[in-house]
């Protein structure tokens, strides 16, 4: 029975892709997820670029699917790491995964879909995240959209609005090298929606390269500059500091014309990049095969074929476990490797 | 006797204040040719232009510091254009570059 029980470990998008996967394949998948309910991060989403779709919709059509299919979920359930030992789908292949206090969940093939962090703007003291009111994170500004209570500290609308792309991202400052991605469209997608809110604020954004790689993300972009009025400035912004009326100074290089530049907003976002979760050092070390790339995310054994896979027998990954990516690709992940991990048990049971 | 020049002297700033420049002019461009908003400083318009070729003019440049409300100068810069149109022609953004020269040299006579 436990043979046919394969462990997803994380209940985000991947994960319950993953799970939704193995159940229409007759397998008993078994998702544990941290937290207290499914959804990963997509929880505190509002909506979704590059389509705005809202992100409830994705998020209840997963969970809705996972009720459905009657996929088991421990949730409040933390995993240690890989066990090993006899019983695996062949000789010296995982078993299934450590719990807490030792538990043992017997599986015959592992899905690491635990995610990523994200990244704590504060480490960037230079920003004022958490030193002056009106400096947000893009998570916030998810949050504060989900709550329709996008405003200043006092209440108030902002006039003059700058977004900080790169926060904890391109940044060997804070150990950081990696892009994540994401957040260039996620900024442009946000600076669209604070424009619904606020026709009459000025709306700036600072980029070092504004990196499109989607469909429709370059249409997003250009429409964000030509009907949202967005002004796009190449150049890091090397510092947010008060003024006497209680604004915040920024300055930045306008590297395309090559002279510095300050001017004085109410309202700074710092579009946060994707961190490897805290969590992955832990698990490569519990299991022979897995490791971890410069960049801390898990590595897969390779980068085309070997995309889902670890170096581990029956251990596999989906999503952003190993890299920054989008809804849209972690789902499509989690499929990947729920096949890959039903063919493994198939070929394992032979051995 | 007068004073030995030692070559020193007190340099102009030239850093940009976005709270002190006037948008305005810029942003009434912007509104006559709507698409040169999507302009993303990729420099084809310069790379092709006759003018720049032949002398410092560049175009690109001076259009993005008029959009930033820099505007001195941008007026006599503009009369190095010849209007061929070949930045038109190479537009990535599809902007009617040659309408930006004549918006520049309509609402910015005065810096």
């Amino acid at each position: 029975m436990s043979s046919k029980r394969i462990v997803v470990i994380g209940g985000g998008p991947a994960g319950m892709q993953a799970a939704l996967s193995l159940a229409a394949g007759g397998l008993k998948p078994v998702i544990v997820e941290r937290a207290g309910e499914l959804g990963g991060k997509l929880k505190e989403w509002h909506r979704l670029f590059p389509s705005m779709t809202e992100a409830n919709e994705v998020l209840t059509r997963l969970t809705g699917e996972i009720a459905e299919a009657g996929v088991e979920v421990m949730l409040h359930t933390e995993v240690e790491g890989i066990a090993l030992g006899e019983g695996g789908a062949h000789d010296g292949a995982p078993n299934g995964v450590v719990l807490a206090e030792g538990k043992k969940l017997p599986a015959g093939a592992v899905i690491v879909a635990s995610g990523f962090d994200i990244f704590d703007a504060r480490q960037k003291e230079e920003y004022g995240y958490h030193v002056y009111d009106n400096v947000f994170t893009t998570v916030d500004i998810e949050r504060m959209l989900n709550g329709d209570k996008v405003a200043l500290s006092d209440g108030t609308a902002p006039r003059r609005i700058a977004f900080v792309h790169c926060v904890g991202s391109r940044d060997e400052k804070v150990n950081q090298r990696h892009c994540s991605k994401v957040c260039c469209i996620t900024a442009v997608k946000q600076a669209m929606e604070l424009r619904e809110r606020f026709p009459e604020a000025e709306i700036y954004s600072f980029y070092m390269d504004i990196r499109m790689f989607g469909p429709g993300y370059e249409e997003l972009y250009q429409q964000a500059q030509q009907e949202s009025h967005i002004n796009f400035i190449r150049g890091r912004v090397s510092e947010a500091s008060p003024t006497i009326d209680g604004r915040i100074q920024i300055k930045a290089e306008d590297t395309l014309v090559g002279r510095p530049l300050k001017m004085s907003v109410d309202m700074v976002v710092l579009a946060v990049g994707m961190k490897a979760a805290a969590g992955n050092e832990k698990l490569a070390a519990s299991c022979d095969g897995l490791s971890l790339a410069p960049s801390g995310f898990l590595a897969p054994r390779d980068m085309f074929t070997g995309c889902v896979s670890s170096g581990a027998a029956g251990v596999f990954y989906a999503g952003t476990a190993t890299a920054p990516k989008t809804i849209g690709e972690c789902i499509a992940e989690g499929a990947m490797a729920a096949q890959r991990a039903a063919e493994y048990l198939k070929s394992g049971a032979k051995r | 006797m007068g004073a030995v020049n030692f070559g020193y002297g007190i340099s102009a700033a030239r850093g940009m204040d976005l709270d002190r420049n006037d948008l305005g002019p810029a942003r009434e461009i912007a509104d006559e040719v709507p698409e040169f908003r999507a302009c993303i400083a990729c420099g084809g318009c310069t790379a092709t232009c006759t003018a720049g070729n032949l002398t410092s003019f560049n175009f690109r440049m001076v259009h993005t510091l008029v959009r930033r409300g820099e505007y001195a100068g941008a007026y006599r810069e503009m009369n190095k254009c010849m209007l061929c149109g070949k930045c038109r022609l190479v537009c990535p953004r599809g902007i009617n570059t040659r309408g930006v020269v004549m918006q520049i040299k309509r609402k910015l006579g005065d810096y």
